[in-house]
C-alpha cells in the first residue's frame, strides 16, 4: 500500500515536472544571490554560508508544501485515500516521503553544488549535504502537519509558512550548526546527533498529528 | 427549526430478505453543520440486496448523511452499526466494506483513465490488470480513451471513469451521491444496471439522487429528507 502511495505521488509530480523544477530554481538562485550582492570576501561568505544555506532550503520547502495536499483536496482523491482500508498515518506517511523524495532530495544533492560559490572546504561541503540530508525529512513532516490544518482555506500560503516557520527552527539551529561547527574546524558530530534526534522525534510524532488535522480539514 | 423525516417504502417494493438481517443500522442520527440542523432522529435499518434512493431539496443533507455513513463526517448524535458493530470501532475493516463516489470525481488530471482506476484500486487492496482496468473503461464507453490524460477527457467522461470503480471493487455498500449529474441517457442506464447487478447479488447501494432511478425489481427503499 505504502509503496502505491510513494509511486502515485512520484508518478504526478514527474507529470508536472515544472513544480519541482521551479522549487530547485528558487533555492539555487537565493543562495547565489549572497556571494554575488557581498562580492568576493571569502572570510564573510564561509561565516555566513550555513545560514544562508539552510534558510534558503526552508523558504524553498515552503513553496512546495502547499502543494502536499491541495491538488488532491481539490479533486477528491484526498477523500478516496481517507477512505483506503489502511491506517490514515501510513497514506501521509507515504505522501510526506513521496514529498521529501520531490522537493527536498533535490536541494540536498544540489546544495554542495551551490556551497562553492562561498569558497568552502570539501569536508565542510560534505557537513552541508549531511545535515541538510538529515534535516530535510524534518522540513517535510513538520511542514505536513501545516499543509493539512490549513487545507481548504484561504490564503493558507502565508498561513502555512506562519505555523510552520517557527517549529523549523530547531532544525535550523542545529543543522547550520553543524556545517558552522565544520567551517570552525571542531567537530560537527553532536549538532549532527541533535538533528538526528529531532528527525526522529518529528516522524513519531507527526504522521499522527496530519492524519487528525486532515480529518478535521475534511469535515 | 423542526424537521420530519418521512421514510416510506414503496408498496409495490418486494420484501425479499427477513426481518433480522439487517446489515446496516441507522439509528436516532443527527447532523449539525455549522448552526443549522440538517437533520435529527433519523432511523434506517438495511439489510442485504436492498437499493436505498436517498431523495430531498438542496440543503437537506444528502451529501452529509453520505458523509457520515462513510465515515468522513462525525454525526452529532446517533448510531451506526454495521453487522451489529459500531463503525467507527470497526475502522478499517468497516471502510473496506464500502465505495463512496462524491461530488468530486477523484480522478487525477494527469493520469490516464486506466492509472486512475488502477492506482485507486491498489490503494484499495484491490489489484486490477492493466487488460482488466481498460476492459472496465471500455464497458464504461471509454475505449479508445483509457491512456489519454484525464484532462483531455470531458466532465461526463470524467465522471464515467470514476464509475468505472464500481464494476471493479468488490466491497458490499455503495454510498452514491449525484453521480448522474453530467451522464448521458446511455450512461445513466448504464450505472442503473450496474446497481441493479449490486443489489440482486447481495449488495446495498445508497443513492443521492435528483433523478428517479427506476429499478424493475427487488427492495427498494426510498428515503425522503425534508427541510
Amino acid at each position: 500500500m505504502l509503496r502505491w502511495i510513494v509511486w502515485r505521488d512520484l508518478m504526478l509530480a514527474w507529470r508536472r515536472r515544472a513544480d519541482m523544477l521551479s522549487t530547485v530554481f528558487f533555492f539555487v538562485i537565493v543562495v547565489s544571490l549572497f556571494p554575488l550582492g557581498i562580492g568576493p570576501e571569502t572570510q564573510l561568505l564561509r561565516t555566513i554560508a550555513p545560514g544562508v544555506v539552510w534558510v534558503a532550503a526552508l523558504l524553498a520547502s515552503m513553496l512546495s508544501l502547499g502543494r502536499l495536499f491541495a491538488n488532491d483536496y481539490q479533486d477528491g482523491t484526498l477523500e478516496q485515500l481517507l477512505l483506503t482500508p489502511q491506517p490514515l498515518f501510513l497514506v501521509v506517511l507515504g505522501k510526506t516521503f513521496a514529498h521529501w523524495i520531490v522537493a527536498e532530495l533535490p536541494l540536498v544533492l544540489i546544495a554542495p553544488l551551490v556551497g562553492v560559490q562561498f569558497d568552502l572546504s570539501r569536508e565542510t561541503l560534505w557537513i552541508l549535504f549531511l545535515s541538510l540530508l538529515v534535516g530535510t525529512p524534518v522540513l517535510s513532516l513538520i511542514g505536513s502537519v501545516g499543509a493539512a490544518l490549513t487545507l481548504g482555506l484561504r490564503g493558507g500560503g502565508v498561513l502555512i509558512s506562519l505555523l510552520v516557520l517557527p517549529l523549523y527552527i530547531p532544525a535550523l539551529i542545529f543543522g547550520a550548526g553543524a556545517v558552522e561547527a565544520s567551517v570552525m574546524g571542531t567537530s560537527p558530530s553532536a549538532h549532527l546527533s541533535l538533528l538526528g534526534a529531532f528527525a526522529i522525534v518529528s516522524l513519531l510524532f507527526s504522521p499522527w498529528a496530519t492524519a487528525a488535522a486532515l480529518r478535521i480539514s475534511l469535515e | 427549526m423542526s424537521r420530519e423525516l418521512k421514510l416510506t417504502n414503496r408498496p409495490q417494493s418486494v420484501t425479499i430478505a427477513a426481518e433480522d438481517d439487517k446489515i446496516l443500522e441507522v439509528s436516532k442520527l443527527g447532523c449539525v453543520r455549522g448552526d443549522r440542523r440538517l437533520f435529527s432522529g433519523l432511523d434506517l435499518s438495511v439489510s442485504p440486496g436492498t437499493f436505498v434512493q436517498l431523495t430531498g431539496p438542496n440543503g437537506s443533507g444528502k451529501t452529509s448523511l453520505l458523509r457520515i455513513l462513510c465515515t468522513l463526517l462525525t454525526p452529532a448524535e446517533g448510531k451506526i452499526s454495521w453487522n451489529g458493530a459500531d463503525i467507527r470501532s470497526l475502522g478499517e475493516e468497516y471502510v473496506a466494506q464500502v465505495t463512496y463516489l462524491g461530488h468530486r470525481h477523484g480522478i487525477k488530471d494527469e493520469l490516464s483513465a486506466v492509472e486512475n482506476l488502477r492506482i485507486s484500486n491498489a490503494l484499495n487492496g484491490v489489484s486490477v490488470s492493466k487488460e482488466r482496468a481498460a476492459d472496465a473503461l471500455g464497458q464504461m464507453g471509454l475505449a479508445g480513451r483509457e491512456s489519454l490524460p484525464a484532462r483531455m477527457l470531458s466532465e461526463g467522461q470524467r465522471r464515467r471513469a470514476g464509475l468505472a470503480r464500481l464494476l471493479v471493487c468488490d466491497t458490499k455498500l455503495w454510498l452514491l451521491d449525484e453521480v448522474l449529474t453530467s451522464l448521458d441517457k446511455g450512461a445513466v442506464s448504464l450505472v442503473r444496471s450496474l446497481i441493479e447487478n449490486h443489489v440482486a447479488g447481495g449488495g446495498i447501494a445508497i443513492v443521492a439522487t435528483h433523478q428517479d432511478l427506476e429499478l424493475p425489481a427487488g427492495h427498494t427503499k426510498r428515503l425522503e429528507l425534508t427541510t
